[in-house]
């Protein structure tokens, strides 16, 4: 049975009026203030049928944002840092690329006693707490008020860091693009990470994004985070399946919607290929000792009080 | 000079230390120079570890800072006979450097903390503007320290 909301009505409901609160507000967007809910993308695994038009869409929409590095490359110090290059190689579809930002993975899994194949398009999660745009120590990476995580290719110095600190190393990097060719080449940065960003500037325009657009099956939907979170337990409950994505790195905005439990799945995993597995909030540790910051003063302040009356209890 | 400051001192020192290792191991330079190979330092390149560090060691720094700040003012209300020399004393011109840089770090600091919770959406500027500003006092308080170390000059002149 198909959702009751039917995919246009949703669609006029949502992202829409979100595409037009973007536009109205122009580049202020990304500014404080803004109280819209971000928007979240539903991702129907039952529904996919792997004909990869997402991908083709995605990197048609985005070509005039891929890497144009001039060669040879400087030479990096010390040896040991990697040139990763695949301006050679931007046919590959197979896996997370700088010129593939979406990609098809395969997985089986076992539904009412027979084996089925399931396609899964994965890309960004566009977490609701990023690490990769919070600990980027540049400021390269931003989140913008619609839940969107994005990396500006032109202050992104390759480090590499919002790969390490992804849970699922979603961001790829090309070597031999980017700010830090004009700074220190051979001794800092590496070129630019590239990972999906989710059409913001589709968005801005009151688009959708361009895989969202493409698919025959209407795998996935994009809308207000608590609706999306409602059509996915909605979905998951007509299906007897799962979801994945509500808690995942303390909540994202992306939610799987698999009709075999994710901790059942068999798929292909590895570099550029992100796993499916429960993730726990990378950020909580420092939302936490936050709280350290706001009583540290105070404990010093009265450290200092209660000094001070000891001394002069003591002098009197 | 009197040993009166010598405990808060060394404590500050570590302090210091500390956190200025965590907070250049924010940026991914650690494991490219090989310096976390060496045996025991591998935590240097693991982020998670060196970013709840920076803030434990930015809690303790802000206990230090607001402890000697309350003592210095309430000391001065003290009869004069009780006070200690070093309490009447006046910043130095590297001191008044050390004081303001690191006020402004917890300052900066503070505020990319809570730029850092869930669902805090600054202006992108406004975070590379802080990030900047922050590396830069971070330079500008081990320029002063390093200069005062070597010149000797004290926190405060008696
Ligand atoms: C209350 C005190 C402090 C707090 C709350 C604080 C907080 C922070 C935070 C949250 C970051 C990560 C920036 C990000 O979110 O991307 C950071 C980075 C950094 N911190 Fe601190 N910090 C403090 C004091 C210091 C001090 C005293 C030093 C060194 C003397 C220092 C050196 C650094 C450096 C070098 C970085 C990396 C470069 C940058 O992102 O600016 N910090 N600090
Ligand atoms: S276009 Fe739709 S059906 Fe085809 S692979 Fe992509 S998500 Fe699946
Ligand atoms: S999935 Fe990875 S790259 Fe995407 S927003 Fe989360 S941390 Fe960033
Ligand atoms: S949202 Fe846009 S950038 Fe992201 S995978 Fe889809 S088409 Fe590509």
């Amino acid at each position: 049975m198909r959702s009751p909301v039917s995919r246009r009505q949703f669609l006029k409901s949502t992202v829409f009026a979100a595409g037009a609160a973007v536009v109205g507000t122009g580049p202020a967007a990304a500014g404080p203030g803004t109280e819209e809910e971000p928007l979240a993308t539903l991702i129907d695994i039952s529904r996919c049928i792997g004909c990869e038009e997402c991908v083709y869409a995605c990197n048609d929409a985005n070509a005039r944002k891929f890497p144009e590095p001039e060669k040879p490359f400087p030479t990096m110090y010390p040896s040991r840092v990697p040139v990763e290059d695949w301006s050679d190689q931007r046919d590959v579809t197979d896996r997370l690329t700088p010129y593939n930002w979406l990609y098809i993975q395969y997985a089986t899994g076992t539904k009412d006693g027979e084996e089925i194949t399931l396609t899964i398009p994965r890309r960004c999660m566009h977490c609701q707490n990023p690490p990769c745009v919070k600990l980027c120590p540049w400021g390269a990476a931003k989140q913008q008020p619609s839940g969107l995580s994005r990396i500006d290719s032109q202050l992104c110095l390759g480090g590499s860091k919002c790969k390490d600190v992804c849970p699922w190393d979603i961001p790829q990097r090309q070597t031999g693009v980017g700010l830090y060719l004009d700074i220190l080449p051979a001794f800092a940065g590496n070129g630019v990470m590239y990972k999906c960003d989710r059409c913001y500037d589709r968005l801005e325009k009151g688009e959708q994004p361009a895989c969202i657009e493409a698919c025959p099956e209407q795998v996935q939907v994009i809308g207000r985070r608590s609706e999306i979170i409602a059509l996915a337990k909605e979905r998951a409950q007509e299906m007897n399946g799962h979801i994945y994505g509500l808690d995942e790195n303390g909540g994202t905005h992306t939610l799987y919607v698999s009709p075999v439990p994710f901790d059942q799945l068999t798929y292909d995993t590895g570099k550029g290929k992100p796993h499916l597995k429960p993730v726990k909030d990378t950020m909580a540790d420092g939302s936490n000792l936050a709280l350290a910051l706001v009583i540290a003063p105070v404990a010093g302040a009265a450290a200092a009080l209660g000094k001070f009356y000891n001394r002069i209890k003591e002098e009197a | 000079m009197t040993d009166y400051f010598r405990g808060r001192r060394l404590v500050y020192g570590l302090i210091l230390f500390f956190i200025t290792l965590s907070g250049f191991a924010q940026m991914p330079v650690f494991a490219r120079y090989y310096i976390s190979d060496i045996p025991g330092l591998g935590w240097l390149a693991q982020f998670y570890v060196t970013h709840a560090m920076h803030y434990i060691m930015a809690a303790l720094l802000l206990v230090l800072g607001s402890y000697a700040a309350m003592d210095a003012v309430l000391g001065r209300k003290l009869p004069s006979a009780w006070q200690n020399r070093v309490n009447k004393g006046r910043l130095t011109a590297t001191g008044w450097v050390k004081v303001l840089s690191l006020a402004g770090l917890m300052v900066t600091g503070c505020v990319m903390v809570v730029k850092n919770l869930s669902g805090v959406y600054f202006p992108h500027l406004l975070i590379i503007f802080l990030d900047l500003l922050h590396l830069a006092l971070c330079m500008i308080l081990l320029g002063a320290t390093l200069y005062a170390g070597i010149r000797k000059r004290p926190w405060i002149a008696v």
